[in-house]
């Protein structure tokens, strides 16, 4: 091995382990703070909770984010809620249940230590957003409410309406706003990050484009940290906002930094099924819809009547069949991949065979049409405005859809990657959700990352380099900043035939297809052969128009790369993972009955691969994963 | 579907623009608006031609980046909806439609149908939140809200940010926008010690920057894709008084 993982855990009982190691952290004295550059890239609920925190210490803070405003980061989205152990409804929560409920939903692939601290400073977070003025539900007395969400057995969600995350991101940039306003943070919107300045082992800064002018410039800190969300959008269609992507991590990976669990990928269950093949996305639908809808499709897979035409007798609830007692609420790995296989079957409905039937008719004969209106009133009204179907009336067609993607660049507790002075937070990193999440946790690691962890890591990080001069005249400044230019020169020379688009749709297929919600062995051999040959297509028959200022077309080809490159590691990591965990169905490993079979014999690991400089043979190193405090079990559903 | 589509192009800031006309067919009703667009574009790339720059991203009518007037309306014509969630259906057959950037001083073209909003995030960082440095927070539930005001907030926090009221506005004011974001944190009672400061702050950054004055018109209220009212501005202007009449400057 030419580098190894260590993982910097503290020792010590779990409940105290995060507490005594803050209290031996470096410290940087509030005078000597200003005396240090740092560099957040990304703006969503990690970026922005950390670039605005570490300015009201007084760091001199870069924040870059390739939107127009911080306000539109992908966090945004997000509708359910976030979660803490708040235990407000006297229902019997603890950080020891918030914390054993994510890493069993998880299916214990992940850290033990992170997730305990996650758990732990989740509590922190509901008082700093209620302080912000983040207009969480509340309740008649003016306390603050809590809803139940999947995989819990307590109501510890906290809510905003539909838009939870909108209204958790605004809170985190009005706090970044205000620091932009006192100067402690230079704000660089419309501004994307293309590479890693890595000298001597260490990061030094990163070099970025300007997306209207197309100026290429380096920026030099003490630290940088990179916040930049997850890369669902390999598979072209996607729950994410369309600019969602990869570069900066892979561009870190290519750089040194270890990518871990890459094929960890969540594929929501109730997403609006593609309507043709000049769809831009996929749009997810709240999973809260299946306290109520009951799915279905045909039994007979010939059955061309329209939903209402179907007697009882010819419909297949198969999750209610399969799963008796948790029905449709089954969690979203398994609902996923039930839809897959009936939709497999040739059972599907719609035009295009592609969705299942979520039904709400019983629960209107039951409850009422204004009941339901109350409940779910403005989903229905977001599915009736894109499909043109009355979910009232008829039932609505679902189909999962990549949403989150576990896999991230390898961190240790310090939330610092295997490069020095790299650091990663949020979706970006690969530390708290082991091999699939559980629902209102995103926006928690976020911002646990952001204003609770981070801060206090990077402080005792930068403390040694007080002093120390940083600056873009360098050699490996310089040679990134070519490299940079030299790229974007290629792919602005293209004189092929397809387009970006077309390139991304076909990658999309070939990874849906082969390392989506179920993987096989052959499947992901003939995966491996396509992704490499089309990549070489790719790099050859570009087209690409218009020139070097604001060029969209240009942003999407070199995004569209780094899919390319990360598509093939994904594959890889599948492959390698002969076990079925959360998210990760290998058709080799399951049950009798068909289920998901982990392997903790062989597998109780991080898979954190080494970019090697040949694609096709990167180098995997292992951090076992060891559990002190929680048995591992196998998930059951029945 | 096959429609006629007449473009405003503008290669930079500070370049002539003007409408460029261009058919599409073979487009299903089932499509967006920005999918449309997106179909036109791969044609163009594919005959070399410089494809629309519009700003877009979720595509689920929440991160606010859309932005074009369709037919003359901000957002088209689907009410309460963002031109990422209005869908062709919307149209007919061998419609012509024509499609405009934000029209607005404030707001200038960086390219085709993408506009500069900046002046938004200047007006929030003039005192657009609740100073809370990260750790000092009590509680959360030591802090009681009366449901009322907190689903009232909510009505003006869910504001998107898009700009469509400047853009709709026959005087481009951004008193819709404003006024949301102050009233939101002016409801609260964390909002309570920086309410004078806020309002003046925020008002008069907003005076500052190439925006319209409001008479009125309540055309921003028609196409906020939020459904967000003008009550919110009759709010902002007594606290703007009131904080005035205490003799509150800007900090």
């Amino acid at each position: 091995m030419t580098q190894s993982l260590n993982s910097q855990v503290p020792s010590g009982p779990l409940e105290t382990k995060w507490l005594n190691y803050r209290d031996h952290l470096k410290l940087v004295a509030p005078n000597n703070r200003r005396k240090f550059e740092i560099l957040v890239v990304g703006s969503g609920l990690a970026g922005a909770s950390a670039a605005a925190t570490l300015g009201e210490a007084g760091y001199n803070v870069k924040c870059f984010c390739f939107q127009d405003s911080p306000r539109r980061a992908h966090s945004i989205s997000a509708q359910g809620g976030i979660n803490a152990a708040k235990n407000y409804r006297n229902d019997g929560d603890s950080t020891f249940r918030l914390f054993y409920d994510t890493i069993k939903g998880g299916d214990f692939r992940s850290r033990e230590a992170n997730v305990y601290r996650l758990a732990e400073v989740s509590n922190e977070i509901i008082d700093q957003a209620v302080a912000q003025g983040v207009p969480f539900a509340r309740e008649y007395g003016g306390l603050l409410d809590n809803r139940s969400f999947g995989g819990a057995q307590v109501a510890r969600t906290f809510y905003a309406r539909g838009q939870t995350g909108q209204q958790l991101l605004l809170g985190a940039y009005q706090a970044l706003s205000r620091q932009i306003a006192a100067g402690t943070v230079k704000m660089f919107p419309r501004t994307e990050m293309l590479d890693v300045v890595v000298d001597e082992g260490r990061a030094r800064g990163i070099v970025t484009r300007d997306l209207v002018t197309g100026a290429v410039e380096s920026h030099a800190g003490h630290a940088v940290v990179l916040a930049t969300g997850g890369y669902s959008n390999v598979y072209y269609l996607s729950t994410n906002a369309m600019a969602c992507n990869a570069t900066a991590i892979w561009r870190a990976h290519r750089r040194g930094a270890m990518l871990a669990n890459p094929c960890f990928t969540q594929i929501h269950p109730t997403c609006i099924p593609q309507s043709g093949e000049n769809q831009s996305k996929l749009t997810l639908m709240s999973e809260s819809l299946r306290n109520d809808g009951r799915i279905w499709v045909p039994t007979s897979a010939d059955d061309t009547r329209a939903a209402r035409d179907i007697p009882e007798s010819d419909r297949d609830y198969y999750l209610e069949r399969r799963y008796p007692s948790f029905g449709n609420l089954v969690p979203r790995d398994v609902a996923s991949r039930n839809a897959k296989s009936v939709v497999d079957e040739g059972r599907g409905v719609g035009a295009l065979k592609n969705g299942v039937y979520l039904d709400f008719a019983d629960a209107i004969g039951r409850l009422g049409r204004d009941a339901i209106e109350e409940k779910y009133g403005n989903l229905f009204e977001m599915y009736e405005r894109i499909t043109g179907e009355n979910p009232y009336g008829v039932p609505m067609r679902i189909y999962p859809a990549p949403h989150y993607t576990m896999g991230g660049l390898w961190v240790d507790y310090n939330m610092m990657s295997n490069v020095d002075g790299l650091f990663v937070i949020g979706e970006a990193n690969f530390s708290d959700h082991g091999a699939n999440r559980l629902g209102a946790s995103a926006l928690m690691q976020g911002l646990a990352d952001g204003y609770f962890v981070l801060p206090y890591t990077l402080a005792s990080y930068l403390a040694p380099h007080l002093g120390e001069r940083v600056a873009t005249d360098t050699e490996p400044f310089r040679k990134t900043e070519a490299e940079v230019s030299g790229l974007i020169r290629g792919f602005l020379d293209s004189k092929g035939k397809r387009t970006v688009d077309s390139f991304h749709r076909e990658l999309g297929h070939i990874v849906r297809d082969e390392c989506g919600m179920s993987r096989s062995e052959p499947g992901l051999k003939k995966a491996l052969e396509k992704i490499p040959a089309l990549r070489e297509e790719f790099h050859e028959n570009l087209n690409l128009s218009g020139g070097d200022g604001l060029n969209l077309s240009l942003e999407r080809a070199g995004r569209v790369a780094d899919f390319f490159e990360l598509a093939e590691l994904m594959c890889i990591d599948a492959l390698d993972r002969r076990e079925s965990c959360g998210g990760h169905f290998r058709e080799e490993s399951q049950t009798q009955e068909g289920e998901a079979k982990r392997d903790d014999e062989n597998f109780t690991h991080v898979s954190a691969w080494e970019y090697t400089g040949n694609l096709s043979e990167p180098k995997l190193h292992k951090e076992a994963l060891d559990f002190e405090a929680v048995q591992l079990t196998q998930r059951s559903y029945k | 579907m096959k429609l006629t589509l007449q473009v405003w192009r503008q290669e930079r800031a500070d370049a002539p623009g003007s409408l460029q006309t261009y058919v599409v067919d073979d487009i299903s009703p089932d499509e967006s608006f920005l999918e449309m667009l997106d179909v036109l574009n791969e044609r163009l790339e594919e005959k070399g031609e410089r494809p629309i720059a519009f700003d877009h991203d979720c595509r689920e009518g929440i991160c606010g980046a859309c932005s074009m007037m369709v037919n003359g309306q901000a957002h088209g014509p689907r009410t309460r909806t963002t031109t990422c969630q209005l869908h062709m259906r919307e149209f007919d057959d061998g419609d012509v439609i024509l499609i405009e950037p934000w029209r607005a001083t404030a707001f200038p073209v960086i390219q085709d149908l993408m506009v500069d909003r900046f002046a938004f995030d200047r007006i929030i960082q003039a005192g657009g939140y609740i100073s809370v440095n990260t750790g000092s927070a009590p509680e959360a539930n030591l802090m009681m809200v009366p449901k009322d005001d907190a689903d009232l907030a909510f009505d003006g926090a869910t504001c998107i940010g898009c700009g469509a009221c400047v853009a709709q506005c026959p005087n481009t004011a951004a008193q819709l926008y404003t006024a949301a974001k102050i009233g939101h944190l002016n409801l609260y009672p964390q909002g309570q010690p920086e309410r004078d400061e806020r309002t003046v702050g925020m008002v008069e950054q907003m005076e500052s920057e190439l925006f319209g004055s409001c008479s009125n018109f309540r055309e921003c209220e028609a196409v906020c894709p939020k459904g967000i009212s003008i009550d919110w501005i009759a709010r902002m202007n007594r606290d703007y008084l009131k904080a005035k009449l205490k003799g509150v400057n800007r900090r």
